[in-house]
C-alpha cells in the first residue's frame, strides 16, 4: 500500500512553499532578532529545496549551481547578521527590532 | 644655434627665480648687477641666433623649437613652442638690447629704494614676459606672453603703492587691458573654430591659402586689433598709458619703448596673412583709428606740464602713426618706426628720468629750464632724442616716419594730411619741451625754498650708470635710419629681412605717384618737421607768439573724465544690477532648487520609521503585487 505512494517534485515544491510561507509569517510577527534570523534562514532553504527539486524533474544541473550560491550568501549574511546582534546584545539586556528604530528619517 | 631660442626667454625667468629666492639677502645693488645680467646673456643669445640665422637662406631661417607637449586635449594640440624667424629675432633683439640698457639704468635710479631687489624681480619677469610674447609659436604662448605683460605693468605702474595715485593707475591699467584680452581670446576662439589649430604658421598658410572665409578672417582681424587697441593704447583704450606715468621711470621707458605697447602692432605683423584676407575696409578702420589717436594725442601732448605726460601722450601718438601703417599695409614700415622709436623714446624717457633724478624728483616742466649747462650729457643726448622724434634728417625717427608717409599717400590722402598735422604738432610739442627743460631762464631757482634741506638747490647731473645707457641710445637714436634707407631698394635692409614674414600681406607701392615722387614728399615732411620746429622757437623761445594751451587740451579733451564719468554713473548701475540679477536669479534658481529637493524629502523621510517589521511587509507586499501582475500578464 505505502509502496505504491511515489513522492513526485510536486512534494517537495509544496513542502518549499509551505516552508518560506512560515519563514515569511515569522520575519513579519516576531521581534526577536535571533528568531527573525532563522525564519530567513527557513525561507533561504526554502528556496534551496524549491531549486533542486525542479532541477530533478527538469534534469538540469543549473538549479543545483544556484543552491550553492544561496549557501555561500546565507553564510555570509549570518555572519555579518549575529556580529551586529551580537553588539548590540552587549549593548541592551532585553532585544527587540522594534526598539532599535534609532536610525529612522 | 637656432635650437637654443629657447635660452632667450629662459635666462630672464632664471634671473626672476633666483632674485624672488635670493632677491633679499643680495639687496643693493648686487640683485640689480644679476636682473642686468640675465638680461644681458639673453640679448648675447639673441644676437648669436641672428647671426646664425643671417648665415642661412631666407627658406631656413624660420624654426619652431618645441619645448614640450603643453594643452593635449583631443582636437585641441597646443604646444609651448617657440617660432625664431626674422620678426621674433627682430623684436627679441630690441627687446633684450633696449631692456638691458634700462637695467642699468634702473641700477643708478632706484639707488636707495627700500624695495631695490622686488624691483628688479618684476623687471625680469616683465622681459621674459615680453619675449614669451613675441617668441611664441603659437597665440596661446604668445597669450601667456600676453598677459604677463599686463600682469608686470600692474606690478611695476604701482609700484610705490603707497602712493594713492599710482596704486589706482595700476589698478587702471590692468582693467584697461582686460578689456583688449577679451579680444585678443576672441580672435583666439575664431581662428580655432576655423582653422583647429592655434599655431602662426598654419594660421597664417590657412588665411593665404583662402581656407579661411573673408567674414571669419574680418572678425578674427577686428577682434586682434581691440586686442592690439588695449596693449598699443589705441582709442578708445589709450586711457592706461598717461597715468602709467605713475611709475618709477624706468618703468616707463619699458613699457614704451621695449615691451609692452609694441605687442600690439607685432601681433598685427605676425597675422598679417589674416588682415589680408578680411574686407577691405577691416584695415581703413584700423588705419582710421591709428590716424585719430595719434592726432589726438598731439593735440594733448601740447598743453601737457609733466615732462613724463608729454612723452606718455606722445607714445600713444607714435603708436597712432604705427598702427596707420599697419592699416596701410605697410608692415616693414611699422615695424622699422617701431624699432627707431624703442631707440628714441627710450632715450627721451631715460634722459627725463635723469632730469627728475637731478632736479630732485621735480616732473613739472614749468619749474625747470637751463639745465643743459648743469646736466651737459643729458642734455646733448634728450636734444639727439627731439630731433629723431621731431622728424629731423638724418636721425632715426626721420626715415621711418617718412617710409609711413610713403605709404599712407599712396594709399588714402586724406590720412597723409592726419599723418602731417601729427608730425608738425610732434615737433611742436617736443621742442617745447625742450625748450622749458633745457633752454630758457633756470625757474628752479625760485624753488629753492621748498628744496630747502640742500641749502643752495642746485640741480645735478646723473651718475655714470644712468648716462652710459642714455649715450649708447643716442647713439642708436642718430643711425637707427641705416636699417632701412629711402634711396635705392639695395638700402632696404629690413625689408628685405622681413620679407617672407609680410609678403602677403604688404602693400605694394611700386609704380604709384607716390612712389616715384618720393622725394617730394619727403621735402614736405622736412619742411612739415622744421615748421613744427620754428613755431615753437616762436612761442617758447622767443616768446613772439602767444601759447596756446586750452585747459581742454590739458584735460586730454575731457575723455578720461567723461570715460570715468559714465563708468562711475551709469556704467555703475548696470554692473550693480547685473550683480543683483546673479545673486537674485541665478543663484536664486540654485539654491531655489536645493531647499525644494530639501524640503519634500523631509516629507518623504517620514516613510523611514526604523521598524524592520514594517520594512520586511512592505517586501513582501511588494513580491506579492509584482507576482499578481505577471500572473496576469500570463493570462492575459
Amino acid at each position: 500500500m505505502l509502496a505504491t505512494i511515489v513522492p513526485t517534485s510536486t512534494w517537495y515544491l509544496i513542502l518549499g512553499a509551505v516552508l518560506f510561507g512560515i519563514g515569511m509569517v515569522g520575519v513579519l510577527i516576531r521581534r526577536n532578532p535571533l528568531i527573525m534570523f532563522m525564519s530567513i534562514e527557513l525561507m533561504l532553504n526554502a528556496v534551496n529545496l524549491t531549486f533542486v527539486a525542479l532541477s530533478t524533474q527538469l534534469t538540469d544541473i543549473n538549479g543545483q549551481t544556484a543552491v550553492f550560491f544561496v549557501l555561500v550568501v546565507a553564510a555570509a549574511e549570518v555572519v555579518v547578521g549575529l556580529g551586529i546582534i551580537v553588539a548590540i546584545m552587549r549593548r541592551r539586556s532585553e532585544i527587540s527590532v522594534d526598539d532599535l528604530s534609532v536610525l529612522k528619517g | 644655434m637656432l635650437n637654443t631660442v629657447w635660452l632667450v626667454p629662459a635666462l630672464p625667468l632664471a634671473g626672476f627665480l633666483l632674485l624672488v629666492l635670493f632677491g633679499r639677502r643680495l639687496a643693493e645693488p648686487k640683485a640689480g648687477w644679476l636682473a642686468a645680467t640675465m638680461c644681458g646673456l639673453s640679448f648675447f643669445v639673441t644676437l648669436l641666433v641672428f647671426l646664425d640665422m643671417v648665415s642661412k637662406t631666407a627658406e631656413e631661417r624660420s624654426h619652431v623649437v618645441r619645448v614640450f607637449s603643453w594643452i593635449p586635449v583631443g582636437s585641441l594640440q597646443v604646444d609651448l613652442a617657440f617660432l625664431a624667424d626674422q620678426l621674433s629675432i627682430t623684436m627679441a633683439l630690441f627687446i633684450t638690447g633696449i631692456g638691458t640698457l634700462i637695467h642699468l639704468y634702473a641700477v643708478g635710479y632706484m639707488h636707495g629704494d627700500p624695495k631695490f631687489s622686488k624691483f628688479f624681480i618684476y623687471l625680469n619677469l616683465f622681459v621674459f614676459s615680453m619675449l614669451m610674447l613675441v617668441l611664441g609659436e603659437n597665440l596661446l604662448v604668445t597669450f601667456l606672453g600676453w598677459e604677463g605683460v599686463g600682469t608686470c605693468s600692474y606690478f611695476l605702474i604701482s609700484f610705490w603703492h603707497t602712493r594713492d595715485s599710482a596704486a589706482t593707475a595700476g589698478k587702471k591699467a590692468f582693467v584697461t587691458n582686460r578689456v583688449g584680452d577679451w579680444g585678443f581670446m576672441m580672435a583666439m576662439f575664431l581662428a580655432f573654430g576655423a582653422v583647429g589649430t592655434l599655431s602662426y604658421g598654419t594660421i597664417n598658410s590657412a588665411a593665404h591659402g583662402g581656407s579661411i572665409s573673408h567674414v571669419t578672417a574680418t572678425a578674427i582681424a577686428l577682434m586682434l586689433f581691440v586686442g592690439a587697441c588695449g596693449k598699443s593704447a589705441q582709442l578708445p583704450l589709450y586711457l592706461w598709458l598717461p597715468d602709467a606715468m605713475e611709475g618709477p621711470t624706468p618703468v616707463s621707458a619699458l613699457i614704451h619703448a621695449a615691451t609692452m605697447v609694441t605687442a600690439g602692432v607685432f601681433l598685427m605683423t605676425r597675422m598679417n596673412p589674416v588682415i589680408a584676407e578680411a574686407y577691405h575696409w577691416a584695415p581703413t578702420i584700423i588705419a582710421v583709428v591709428g590716424a585719430a589717436t595719434a592726432l589726438f594725442a598731439a593735440t594733448v601732448a601740447v598743453a601737457q606740464n609733466d615732462i613724463k605726460k608729454v612723452l606718455a601722450y606722445s607714445t600713444v601718438s607714435q603708436l597712432g602713426y604705427m598702427f596707420l601703417a599697419v592699416g596701410s599695409g605697410a608692415y616693414v614700415a611699422a615695424i622699422f618706426h617701431m624699432i627707431t622709436h624703442a631707440f628714441f623714446k627710450a632715450l627721451l624717457f631715460l634722459g627725463s628720468g635723469s632730469v627728475i633724478h637731478g632736479m630732485h624728483h621735480e616732473q613739472d616742466m614749468r619749474k625747470m629750464g637751463a639745465l643743459r649747462v648743469l646736466m651737459p650729457v643729458t642734455g646733448f643726448t634728450f636734444i639727439i632724442g627731439w630731433l629723431a622724434i621731431a622728424g629731423v634728417p638724418p636721425f632715426a625717427g626721420f626715415w621711418s616716419k617718412d617710409e609711413i608717409l610713403l605709404y599712407v599717400y599712396a594709399n588714402n590722402r586724406g590720412l597723409y594730411v592726419v599723418g602731417l598735422v601729427t608730425a608738425l604738432l610732434t615737433a611742436f610739442y617736443m621742442t617745447r619741451q625742450v625748450i622749458m627743460v633745457f633752454f630758457g631762464e633756470a625757474k628752479w631757482k625760485d624753488q629753492s625754498e621748498e628744496h630747502g634741506a640742500h641749502g643752495d638747490f642746485v640741480p645735478h647731473e646723473s651718475p655714470k650708470i644712468m648716462l652710459l645707457p642714455l649715450v649708447v641710445l643716442a647713439m642708436l637714436s642718430v643711425g637707427g635710419g641705416l636699417l632701412q634707407l629711402p634711396f635705392t631698394k639695395d638700402l632696404h635692409f629690413l625689408e628685405k629681412w622681413l620679407e617672407p614674414i609680410v609678403e602677403h600681406g604688404e602693400a605694394h607701392i611700386n609704380g604709384s605717384w607716390a612712389y616715384d615722387n618720393k622725394y617730394i614728399l619727403m621735402l614736405v615732411a622736412i619742411a612739415v618737421a622744421l615748421s613744427g620746429i620754428a613755431l615753437a622757437v616762436g612761442v617758447y623761445g622767443k616768446k613772439k607768439l602767444p601759447a596756446i594751451e586750452p585747459q581742454i587740451l590739458a584735460n586730454a579733451w575731457n575723455y578720461d573724465r567723461g570715460v570715468s564719468a559714465f563708468m562711475g554713473g551709469p556704467g555703475r548701475q548696470s554692473f550693480e544690477a547685473v550683480a543683483w540679477a546673479d545673486a537674485h536669479v541665478i543663484d536664486g534658481a540654485v539654491l531655489g532648487t536645493g531647499s525644494v529637493v530639501r524640503r519634500s524629502s523631509g516629507f518623504i523621510r517620514k516613510i523611514q520609521s526604523g521598524y524592520v517589521r514594517v520594512y520586511a511587509a512592505a517586501i513582501v507586499i511588494g513580491v506579492l503585487a509584482m507576482l499578481a501582475w505577471f500572473m496576469w500578464r500570463g493570462v492575459a
